[in-house]
């Protein structure tokens, strides 16, 4: 019998699509809305958390001026830059594991026909290690490019694409403005940041050469600081705050004028400000899954009205009130069924498309998607219920009467 | 089987003392006032009377669709007066047909899903629902025209179809309120031969309502209504309708 009203009730749905399908509208809606933050959501933190990862634990970092807490741009203009003495210094602490003092340059980057205006990084050795980059295809910098202006680069995978395509940049002359340097290094892609910035955008000098040729100074913009393992970056901060104080001469009671952030720690922010927005975002769409349940409830009100002639039909044929009020019950339940099952593909699709824009990873859960389907059947059957009633009390001959 | 009813027949409707009141008081309309009416099993009767005589009334009453405000109702010799709205519907399932002025037939649903209609509560398996109802549509002419729904049948079809409805579920009377109400006098015709069929063939009892005299010459029975009281009760003297 209930596969007999299922029926029943699929062909009434048919015999009016047009309101079948609006009447659907507001579950479709509030079920991919719903479907679409959470999956959405779910990337972004997953893609925080990779790029936590990528980041390697405990690595501080230190920039020459102050500023408070959290992200946010800093000021270095007045402030006195670091040297690279500081970053020997520091490398020699215990704590320490690796340092990477760079400097930046922006420069119109060309090779053979190709060229890119980028943000060339003046690094040593010590930037792979840190930020936990690969090389890929060729080498690193030695030592002695370490300390020489070598007019040699190390490229990222996007920079490699851009300027040479799939073919082999070993050995092929870079001109990074004025200067030209032979490409030694390619390295492995990491993909998009935490911001979603592009990571693999990337050219490599060696700093001097940077500084010199480029710049025209010896100053260090930032030093970034892999901790030794097993030490925490409070007391990894501790120390090298003490070093950097004491080389800055700054005294007792005087503020720093360079500030250290814990990289791990702006990831962890973010994610937070993530998950608060999945939140909310969710709560938006959970009250336009109920406004899709009203919309049902007020379209299957509207439907009794209009078939009370037809209730009045059954109730002479012998339908009982029990079956009259099923049928309209599993209408409402089909309805927001089915509204619900297109929600989930439309808010898969979403939330797919999103991911490739956004360029974090299309994190689908099963749990989501079953809970939505519960949702939108429970909205069918509790939005259903009061218009089925009404339908179940009609009095039969007011019902056959009706114009 | 030509029926004779007499005497000898049971009773199948058996109204004693049945009053129908709407409203109280001072706007109190009593439709149908201390009323006695016996029909047997194989009867054709007509029932005729003024407008708001009463007539459709007593029609929704015999029908289980609406309850006696005062009296006994005995259907084959059980009382129903008292019977709640479920157990009604389930006489109604089992044993009444009901066609209507307005044919009532469920909109954009095909000739047969509407004769099949009563079967589905009675929860006959589909195949042989389907058998019945072209059977039933085949009783009342209509075969070939299965799939069509009402707004593609002429009004004499649809209340064929509506006929075929009521009689698919081999009830013991088929309730007939002003069947010809909405037809021309050609397409009158054609509906009373087959409710005089249904009635001649299958012994089914018929209650019908009509205002016209050459339709109510059908029947063999002929009830007068007049504000809400049997005026006249005499059988229809035999003769061959035009
Ligand atoms: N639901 C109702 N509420 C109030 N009064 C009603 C209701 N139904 C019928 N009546 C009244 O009961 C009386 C009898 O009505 P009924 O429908 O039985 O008349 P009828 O003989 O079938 O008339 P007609 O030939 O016009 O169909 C009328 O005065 C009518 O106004
Ligand atoms: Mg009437």
């Amino acid at each position: 019998m209930i596969w007999e009203t299922v029926r029943l009730a699929l062909l009434a749905l048919r015999r009016n699509k047009l309101r079948s399908a609006l009447t659907m509208l507001g579950i479709v809606i509030g079920v991919a809305a719903v479907i679409a933050m959470v999956t959405v959501g779910q990337g972004s933190s997953r893609s925080v958390a990779a790029s936590v990862e990528s980041l390697g634990t405990n690595v501080l970092s230190l920039r020459p001026g102050s500023r408070g807490m959290g992200p946010g741009p800093v000021s270095t203009q007045s402030a006195r830059p670091f040297s690279l003495r500081d970053a020997e210094a520091l490398g020699e602490l215990s704590v320490v594991k690796a340092v990477s003092p760079t400097v930046s340059s922006t420069q119109t980057v060309v090779a053979g026909n190709g060229n890119l205006t980028t943000s060339i990084t003046g690094a040593t050795s010590g930037y792979l290690e840190v930020g936990g980059w690969t090389v890929w295809h060729g080498r690193g910098f030695n030592s002695a490019e370490d300390r020489s202006g070598a007019s040699v680069c190390i490229i990222g995978a996007t920079v490699h694409k851009t300027l040479f395509g799939t073919a082999d940049p070993l050995g092929q002359q870079l001109r990074v403005g004025k200067v030209s340097c032979e490409v030694i290094g390619l390295l492995q892609a990491k993909g998009a940041g935490t911001f979603g910035q592009d990571q693999d955008e990337l050219v490599l000098m060696p700093i001097r050469t940077v500084q010199r040729r480029l710049l025209g100074n010896d100053n260090v913009t930032s030093i970034s600081v892999a901790l030794a393992p097993e030490v925490s970056s409070q007391r990894g901060a501790r120390e090298i705050e003490a070093l950097m104080r004491d080389r800055r001469r700054i005294s007792g009671n005087q503020a720093n004028d360079f500030s250290i952030t814990d990289r791990a720690q702006i990831a962890e922010v973010l994610s937070g400000i993530n998950s608060v927005l999945t939140g909310m975002l969710s709560s938006v769409a959970a009250v336009s899954l109920l406004v899709g349940g009203i919309g049902i409830m007020n379209i299957m009100l509207v439907s009794v009205t209009e078939r009370t002639r037809e209730i009045g039909i059954r109730l002479a044929v012998g339908a009982e009130s029990r079956q009259v009020l099923t049928q309209f019950l599993v209408e409402a339940v089909v309805l927001s069924l089915v509204g619900g099952i297109i929600g989930v593909i439309v808010g898969l699709a979403l939330a797919f498309g999103a991911s490739l824009f956004m360029a974090i990873p299309f994190a689908p859960q099963l749990v989501i998607v079953l809970l939505a389907f519960g949702f939108s059947a429970l909205i069918g059957v509790i939005f259903g219920f009061f218009p089925a009633r009404k339908a179940a009390r009609l009095d039969p001959i007011d019902a056959l009467r009706h114009e | 089987m030509v029926a004779t009813p007499g005497p000898s027949r049971p009773p199948l409707i058996e109204l004693s003392d049945v009053s129908r009141t709407y409203g109280s008081g001072e706007t109190e309309v009593r439709a149908l006032d201390h009323t006695d009416l016996i029909i047997r099993q194989g009867e054709f009767v007509a029932v005729m009377g003024p407008s708001g005589s009463g007539k459709s009334t007593t029609m929704n009453i015999i029908g289980l669709l609406d309850r006696p405000t005062s009296g006994r109702y005995l259907f084959n010799g059980v009382e129903v007066q008292d019977l709640d709205r479920d157990r009604r519907a389930l006489l109604r399932r089992h044993f009444l047909g009901f066609v209507f002025q307005g044919f009532n037939l469920l909109p954009r649903t095909s000739a047969l899903e509407n004769v099949e209609l009563p079967l589905i509560y009675k929860g006959m398996p589909r195949a042989e629902r389907i058998e019945r109802a072209r059977a039933a549509l085949h009783k009342v002419g209509l075969d070939g025209r299965e799939g069509h729904d009402a707004s593609q049948l002429s009004g004499g079809q649809q209340q064929r179809v509506a006929i075929a409805r009521a009689l698919v579920g081999e009830p013991m009377v088929i309730l007939a309120d002003e069947p010809t109400g909405n037809l021309d006098s050609h397409r009158s015709h054609e509906i009373m031969r087959l409710l005089q069929q249904l009635n001649r063939e299958d012994g089914i009892t018929i209650v019908m309502v009509t205002h016209e005299d050459d339709i109510a010459a059908y029947a063999r029975r002929l009830v007068s209504f007049a504000d809400g009281r049997i005026r006249a009760d005499a059988p229809v003297p035999e003769r061959t309708p035009a």
